[in-house]
């Protein structure tokens, strides 16, 4: 706490010197609302006005859908629009728990990196992801709250079956499979809420309709998650920035 | 904040109205020139499963509302939201002294994934508001769009976005029967002046379907959406 003061003293008089606009520290805490959704390891990205790492409506990039299948942040972080950011990747070490947060610091080096973006796969789904888009953050000192949807990528269909092989067999496929359950919490040998395969009707980004889900008692064996546990509603995440310029 | 945002369009209000008198009277005082500004207003299906049918685009100031949450949904509200068709709620809004311009997309019906958009001129105030409605096809009476959402302050270039929520009309009962509902899921009745539902706008609770144990439902797991239906961006061009 004392060393970031100082630090922003220091800013603060290089501002004066240069008489011009600075970096500027923001704390970000993120929150997962949901009930029964892990989200893989967050990537936050501090970057220019132009850059758009999702657009909702759009077909997912191919480092977005890396991320939203299997969680793997390492192409996105291969893209020169991230090599470009001020960045923070996985900030919590980890998974996300229902209902944990994770804080951590981005200091903006540079005076047009004004804008966020927050992705992180939901578990367990398909391709389902949480997404803060190219929201601007103000510059004044303050806390600045966000309230985030969960979006699928569009491409792989949410057949809602999860991977015998476990996570480290994750393909990036139409018929891909839910990589894991972190939770623990989900069925095994469903035999797919669509065929697997089957692409979702819209294949651009756009709000998830939720999962499906079965239950123990009247389950179809279709699904193998649990409408109990793992359903949620919008919004799926809670973002505070503060900002201290 | 409401109510300072209420004060602050009537205050805005009542000086378009005294400047466009004062422009009338001819009188020689120097007053300012009505300013036209053009809009492109773009629609963005974000569902999975549910065609939006074509869009109504109301262009107004304060004192025109489309619909009230917790109120009764108008004619011309209901037979878009029941049927698709848009016509009803154009004429009725066009009627109305607080509206400046209406419009509707040229394309028919448009799926996921796909986008429809609408230009329009009109003469620009700071109290200028959009309001749009489209109907969610394979369902009863569901409808998406903004209500009264202020533009007046965009400058040339610049442009807005919203994720627009889907609103229940109240006035069809829910039963997602192939009989009731008229888009390609089911193919059945769009239009019916009949009002056996609550009778009131609310946020729709989303569709049950036959794979959540609807077993008369039409629609199947597909046509679900949460929340929110469609993306809106008004640019402002001119």
């Amino acid at each position: 706490m004392k060393f970031k003061k100082s630090a922003l003293v220091s800013a603060f008089i290089v501002g004066m010197a240069t008489s011009s606009a600075n970096a500027a520290q923001w704390d970000i805490t993120v929150t997962n609302l949901t009930h029964g959704n892990h989200f893989t390891p967050l990537l936050l990205a501090a970057h220019d006005h132009d850059t758009h790492l999702f657009q909702v409506g759009m077909p997912a990039s191919i480092p977005i859908e890396h991320m939203a299948e299997c969680g793997h942040l390492d192409p996105l972080l291969a893209t020169p629009e991230v090599g470009a950011a001020d960045t923070q990747a996985d900030p919590a070490g980890g998974p996300l728990a229902p209902g944990a947060s994770t804080s951590s610091m981005i200091m903006t080096t540079n005076m047009n990196n004004t804008h966020l973006t927050i992705v992180s796969m939901v578990l367990p789904t398909n391709d389902a992801f949480v997404g803060l888009e190219s929201q601007h953050i103000p510059t004044e000192a303050g806390t600045y709250t966000y309230y985030l949807n969960a979006y699928d990528a569009g491409t792989e269909g949410n057949d809602e079956t999860i991977n015998p092989g476990g996570p480290s067999t994750c393909t990036y496929t139409e018929a891909g499979m839910i990589p894991v359950a972190p939770g623990g919490d989900a069925d095994s040998g469903g035999t797919g809420v669509v065929t697997p395969g089957t692409p979702d009707t819209n294949t651009s980004i756009h709000i998830h309709r939720g999962v499906l889900g079965e239950s123990v008692a009247t389950g179809d064996g279709r699904s193998d998650l649990m409408n109990t546990i793992h359903r949620w509603q919008n919004p799926v995440a809670k973002v505070v920035v503060t900002v201290t310029p | 904040m409401e109510l300072h945002k209420k004060f602050m369009l009537a205050v805005t209000l009542s000086l378009t109205l005294g400047l466009s008198a004062c422009s009338d009277d001819d009188d020689g005082v120097m007053s300012p020139q009505p300013i036209d500004a053009s809009y492109e207003v773009t629609v963005t299906n974000i569902t999975n499963g549910q065609p939006l049918t074509p869009l109504a685009v109301v262009m107004h100031e304060s004192g025109f509302v489309a619909w009230q949450l917790g109120a009764s949904a108008t004619e011309g509200l209901e037979m878009l939201a029941e049927s698709g068709s848009p016509a009803d709620f154009l004429s009725a809004s066009a009627a109305n002294t607080n509206v400046i311009d209406t419009a509707s997309s040229s394309n028919g019906p448009f799926g996921p994934g796909a986008q429809e958009s609408v230009s329009m001129t009109v003469t620009h105030s700071m109290d200028l508001q959009l309001s749009v409605a489209s109907m969610l096809a394979n369902t009863n009476d569901a409808f998406t769009g903004v209500n009264a959402w202020g533009i007046g302050d965009l400058a040339v270039g610049e442009s807005a976005s919203v994720l627009a929520k889907v609103y229940d009309a109240g006035t069809e009962n829910n039963t997602e029967s192939s009989a009731t509902m008229p888009g390609p899921a089911a193919g059945g009745e769009g239009f019916n002046s009949a009002r056996d539902d609550i009778d009131v706008v609310l946020i729709h609770p989303g569709v049950v379907t036959i794979d959540d144990g609807l077993m008369d439902s039409a629609l199947n797991e597909s046509h679900r959406w949460l929340n929110s239906a469609a993306k809106i961006v008004v640019q402002r061009v001119n």
